[in-house]
């Protein structure tokens, strides 16, 4: 790699080439996540073993393999591990031929990869492009294309700050998510620039919606939204992110605040790029699923060269690859009846026992492995001792861990460092367990909370009635004095299992090493179809799938319509200034603009811009003076055919278009009475002028068909309206037949 | 020799990372490597030659470990060794020629070597012929039982010579360094040359209007079959595209810039043009010492078909692949599973592998193995830059080169 380089920029002739900066890159060593604890509590994410090898050797071995000449590592949580690891590894010691370095950057009090970006701007260490990634990037792409384009963009147009890689990703139809675990991400990709206009995180899948800014349409030709694209969080950055990060001090996270910043915000420009790569592979490890799915793609080699048994990464004994995808290391003592099944991996120095079965699993170092044990799908880190019988599926030890004789680990388990569990004991699936009490939080409830329900799981009926009374003792004992009293306690264990709240424990499966349980997925599937169903049937309508909304979110969701009354008044004053402003010359691009970024501060939705829109065209008619309703009439028509435009551009289905007609109902009723005698001219008018479909009339009236008598004037007035509007639209059909 | 280590460390770096990829340019480099390590590698008055091959079997130990499938590593490693050995048996014959030979072999044999073999005047001089390549049946079945301990004896020979004789050893110690840069030196130049070597011979193989099937990508095969052409043979060539990484494709590219009549097939069709064709060439990975061949996967298919048809299969090599090892569960030990993405797209398929929703174990396996094992009663004739041989010559093909005492390159924990 080193040398292409240095041959192309010698033969280019630009003098921006000819000053030629070293590729750097910025690795974050700290995921700003608490998604691995409580294993992240004691060792930094990017060390955490992954099939063997920590996180960060796949990604310092990519940057390495595809040219990156020097490596900023920012670590803040746990930085001393990270620098101990980095300063033993290979990476660190004198560079050889390879121009390939690392370097650490230290900071504790940043929180999050903004401020992480701002201490490396600070430190201004980075001369010109550079690759952002996080400590858990396992890829093996070929960057060069990529970083051309880039290039290739940043001369033409010095506002292309960012290009982000993407690859195609099927999300499950029926979870909604992907097979890394991560939710659906929605993107809007120019088709032929590849630059990204629209980047949704967070889409509400239970409505199944998204809101498009109309803005986006008007300005972009050709817009392809995707849901099938997966984001590797591999950026190819300018020095100007850094900047930019700096300017905005309030940018935390790079996704949901940076490149949704730079999407929405017009002022400055900047413009972020896409690169899709192919057949290579990129992914990271952001939740336990993710572990899983990434472990099990290691195993089948999709990464290769980055695999266990070649020697790219820093592993110190050579792994054999067996048939059927077995890894075993050289000092493997395996018994004669044990069974080691396809796709594992049995580290250097494991003992394993008679009649014990292992399948699917990952197996670190000088780990001792009994009798009659079976694992299954699991990831044992370094010197665990297994007793006999035990069962393990689908769960993640880390290292030191001791389980005693007859021992069951259900699925999604995750026993953190230095656990023991005592003998026969049943762990209950999803559970978590460490030897560091959990973190309490701020709130003084929850922490009464914790409490309760550190001992409370113990308690739980999961665990077998003959292990319950022994370990019980084991927990008064190990909570009187923790730590220190464990060792005396023979044949019980060390750890406290951690609670999750509620909300989250619905959510936990999503995330967990564990397969998803059928019942969920078939929940899941029938939840699906009651959502087509319900969209079939009524459009507007929040799909009742109760079950699936954690409690969290329906707080929050009802807290949001207690603060939608003030908002609201606030939003159309602040769009009727607006409009006045529109009135008073001021371009309709910048209305268009204004009012966008009022909707986004207002958090308002399409139709509430409508409406508002709607409110302040017709004050703006009544405000002519008039003599006679005639005359009110025609001006209100002329206004209407004036903004028109402008109020299509919020007008883009038909809930929109009904939204107007109640806004018209309310002014009518409400704020400007004088039009109460005109609903039916205007909304003919409307109906003319394609502002408001048949459709939409019909299904307002459709709406108001159970409403109280009060309600129905304005339906009653247009009674002959919407006759004539559905004797036409059957006219219409009889023609169709 | 910070310098040399440096040298070493890279080298078996980029080894480790898959960067230097091929067998040729694999020989190539690891002989030059040798080169400047056995240059650089300061060398005591005594016991030259066993510093100079602890010093090579040091390296090789790295390099081998650094990729065990790339055999041509080994196999130069092994070259350089069996170098060393002979230029060092001909320089000690030729010092004890001027010596009183009985006198030092016997100081020998009083020290603590009882459990070797006699370093006996006959094993000398059948040792000298040896290094002098006296390539004959006779001598080679003379020289193996002896052959063991002729290199221990005669390096400790040399170090009882050092005692002695101490006038001509800064000569000797250089001469022996050249001997062993000048044969490398060789070595170099043939494994550069091979090409050409292999090709003079085309003529003699390829006949007027006949029909070629190869398969993939051997630049030894592209050579061969050019050189033929350049001959004013005419003959027709067909291409088997050799899935996943299609080399075949590029190959047909430059067989028809050359004016050779090319067509390409898939490799499920070479069964069915098989009957067709009058000879398959092809390249190969590896020869092991049976004459079984380490070779691009779908070639035994393709060995096979030929088989069924009594077509000659021919395999060209440059003696750089010549590998003294007997495989041994070839098909996973000395193969190369390389990513599945090769032959499928990850993304097409990725939820085949959602393990959330399926279970937790994957259903959909994908194996991409780079080589295939073709065993020697398969293959028709070895044309390496030595000439054609049959697959039953390769062992004496492999005495040639290769001393026996280095086919496990580990330096002995012992004296």
């Amino acid at each position: 790699m080193g040398p292409k380089k240095v041959a192309r920029s010698a033969s280019s002739d630009d003098p921006e080439e000819l000053a030629r900066v070293p590729l750097q890159a910025v690795l974050l060593a700290d995921s700003f996540a608490t998604k691995f604890r409580p294993i992240t509590l004691e060792r930094p994410k990017v060390l955490l073993p992954l099939v063997n090898v920590p996180m960060i050797e796949y990604t310092l071995a990519w940057l390495e393999s595809v040219g990156v000449e020097e490596v900023f590592v920012f670590c803040c949580a746990h930085s001393n591990q990270v620098k101990d690891y980095l300063n033993k590894s290979q990476w660190t010691k004198p560079p050889s031929s390879f121009s390939f370095s690392v370097s650490t950057i230290e900071s504790h009090d940043a929180i999050s990869a903004g401020d992480a970006l701002r201490v490396i701007y600070n430190r201004s260490v980075i001369r010109g492009d550079f690759i952002l990634v996080s400590g858990d990037t396992v890829s093996n792409m070929d960057l060069t294309q990529a970083l051309e384009e880039h290039k290739d963009r940043r001369k033409k147009d010095p506002l292309a700050v960012m290009t982000m890689v993407i690859k195609h990703a099927k999300p499950s139809s029926t979870t909604l998510q992907t097979r890394l675990g991560t939710d659906e991400i929605i993107m809007g990709i120019h088709p032929e620039t590849k630059e990204l206009l629209y980047y949704e995180d967070k889409a509400d899948h239970l409505q199944r919606v998204i809101l498009l800014d109309k803005t986006l349409l008007m300005e972009n030709p050709a817009l392809r939204l995707h849901n099938d694209k997966q984001d590797c969080f591999i950026d190819i950055c300018s020095p100007e992110v850094l900047s930019l990060f700096t300017d905005n001090f309030d940018y935390q996270h790079l996704r949901r605040h940076f490149v949704k910043g730079l999407l929405v915000d017009d002022i400055m420009g900047y413009k972020i790029f896409t690169y899709e790569t192919h057949a290579s592979y990129a992914a990271r490890v952001e939740n336990f699923r993710s572990y899983d799915t990434i472990s099990k793609d290691i195993i089948q080699r999709w990464t290769y060269p980055f695999v266990p048994d070649v020697q790219y990464l820093g592993i110190g004994y050579q792994a054999k690859l067996e048939r059927q995808g077995i890894y075993r290391a050289p000092d493997v003592i395996l018994s004669r009846s044990a069974h080691v099944g396809a796709f594992s991996f049995v580290g250097n120095g494991t003992t394993i026992g008679d009649h014990s079965h292992i399948s699917t699993s990952v197996i670190g170092q000088r780990c001792v492995i009994g009798k009659n044990v079976v694992i299954e799908s699991s990831y044992i880190w370094d010197n665990v001792t297994i007793e006999d019988g035990c069962k393990l599926s689908h769960a993640l030890v880390c290292d030191g861990v001791h389980l005693r004789a007859g021992v069951i680990l259900e699925s999604g388990v995750i026993l953190s460092f230095k656990v023991e569990v005592g003998q026969k004991l049943v762990i209950p699936a999803y559970s978590k367990v460490s030897v560091l009490p959990q973190p309490c939080k701020q709130d003084s409830d929850e922490e009464l909370e914790y409490a309760d329900a550190t001992s409370g799981v113990i308690e739980s009926p999961s665990i077998t009635s003959v292990a319950n009374a022994r370990n019980q003792d084991l927990l008064s004992d190990m909570l009187d004095v923790p730590g220190s009293d464990a060792n005396k306690v023979g044949i019980s264990g060390v750890g406290y299992i951690w609670s999750v709240s509620e909300a989250e424990h619905d959510e936990e499966w999503r995330f967990s090493i564990a397969p998803i349980p059928k019942e969920k997925l078939e929940k899941f599937s029938h939840s699906a179809h009651d959502d087509n169903d319900e969209v079939n049937h009524d459009e507007s309508s929040i799909p009742a799938s109760g079950e699936l909304i954690p409690d969290s979110d329906g707080t929050d969701f009802d807290g949001g319509v207690g603060e939608d009354y003030r908002d609201s008044a606030d939003f159309e004053n602040e769009v009727e200034a607006t409009f006045r402003r529109a009135l008073a010359g001021v371009d309709v691009q910048n209305v268009i603009l204004e009012i966008s970024s009022l909707r986004l501060s207002y958090n308002m939705s399409h139709a509430d811009c409508a409406g508002a829109l709607f409110y302040a065209i017709m004050k703006s008619a009544s405000d002519i003076s008039y003599s006679n309703n005639t005359e009110l009439s025609a001006n209100t028509k002329m206004e209407i055919n004036k903004w028109k435009n402008l109020l299509k551009n919020y007008i883009k289905s038909q809930d929109e278009e009904i939204e107007v007609i109640m806004k018209f109902e309310e002014i009518c009723l409400e704020t400007i009475r004088e039009f109460r005698p005109l609903f039916t001219d205007i909304l003919h008018h409307l109906y003319e002028e394609d502002i408001i479909t048949e459709d939409a009339i019909l299904s307002w009236e459709n709406e108001k068909q159970g409403a109280d008598e009060s309600d129905k004037i304005f339906v009653k007035q247009a009674e002959h309206f919407i006759k004539w509007l559905k004797e036409a639209s059957e006219e219409d059909e009889d023609e169709d037949d | 020799m910070p310098d040399v280590q440096a040298l070493v460390g890279d080298f078996a770096l980029k080894l480790k990372r898959r960067k230097v990829e091929g067998s040729h340019a694999s020989a190539r480099q690891t002989a030059e490597l040798l080169r400047s390590v056995v240059s650089q590698q300061r060398l005591p008055h005594a016991g030259q030659a066993a510093v100079l091959i602890d010093a090579v079997r040091a390296v090789g130990e790295q390099l081998i470990a650094a990729n065990p499938v790339e055999l041509a590593v080994g196999n130069i490693i092994r070259r350089v060794l069996h170098i060393i050995r002979e230029e060092d048996l001909s320089s000690t014959t030729t010092a004890m020629e001027g010596l009183g030979l009985s006198a030092d072999s016997d100081d020998d044999n009083a020290g603590d070597h009882e459990d070797r073999p006699a370093l006996s005047a006959a094993a000398v001089a059948a040792a000298a012929r040896s290094a002098l390549r006296a390539p004959s049946l006779h001598t080679l079945l003379e020289d193996i039982p002896e052959s063991a301990a002729v290199p221990h004896a005669s390096s400790s020979g040399g170090d009882s010579e050092g005692k002695s004789k101490s006038a001509d050893k800064s000569l000797k110690s250089r001469k022996l360094k050249h001997d062993v840069i000048e044969a490398i030196n060789e070595l170099i130049q043939d494994i550069d040359t091979c090409h050409e070597q292999i090709s003079e011979q085309a003529v003699e193989h390829i006949h007027q209007n006949e029909v070629i099937l190869t398969l993939g990508r051997s630049r030894t095969v592209k050579e061969f079959l050019c050189a033929a052409k350049e001959k004013k043979r005419s003959f027709r060539v067909f291409v088997a595209e050799g899935a996943p990484r299609y080399q075949g494709h590029v190959l047909a590219k430059e067989l028809v810039t050359k004016g050779l009549q090319t067509t390409i097939i898939t490799d499920s069709a070479v069964f069915a043009m098989i009957s067709r064709v009058n000879m398959v060439i092809v390249g190969a990975h590896a020869i092991m010492a049976n004459g079984g061949v380490i070779a691009p996967v779908g070639l035994n298919m393709v060995a096979l078909a030929a088989r069924r048809h009594a077509v000659p299969f021919v395999v060209v090599a440059g003696s750089h692949k010549l590998c003294p090892l007997y495989p041994h569960n070839p098909e996973v030990l000395l193969n190369d599973l390389r990513s599945p993405a090769d032959l499928l797209d990850f993304d097409e398929f990725s939820d085949c592998m959602d393990f959330a929703s399926r279970g937790g174990s994957p259903l959909l396996h994908v194996v991409n193995p780079t080589f295939d094992y073709v065993p020697p009663n398969l293959v028709s004739l070895f044309i390496t830059d030595t000439g054609g041989h049959n697959p039953s010559y390769m062992y004496r093909l492999i005495a040639d080169y290769y001393s026996a005492d280095d086919l496990v390159v580990k330096r002995r924990s012992t004296s």
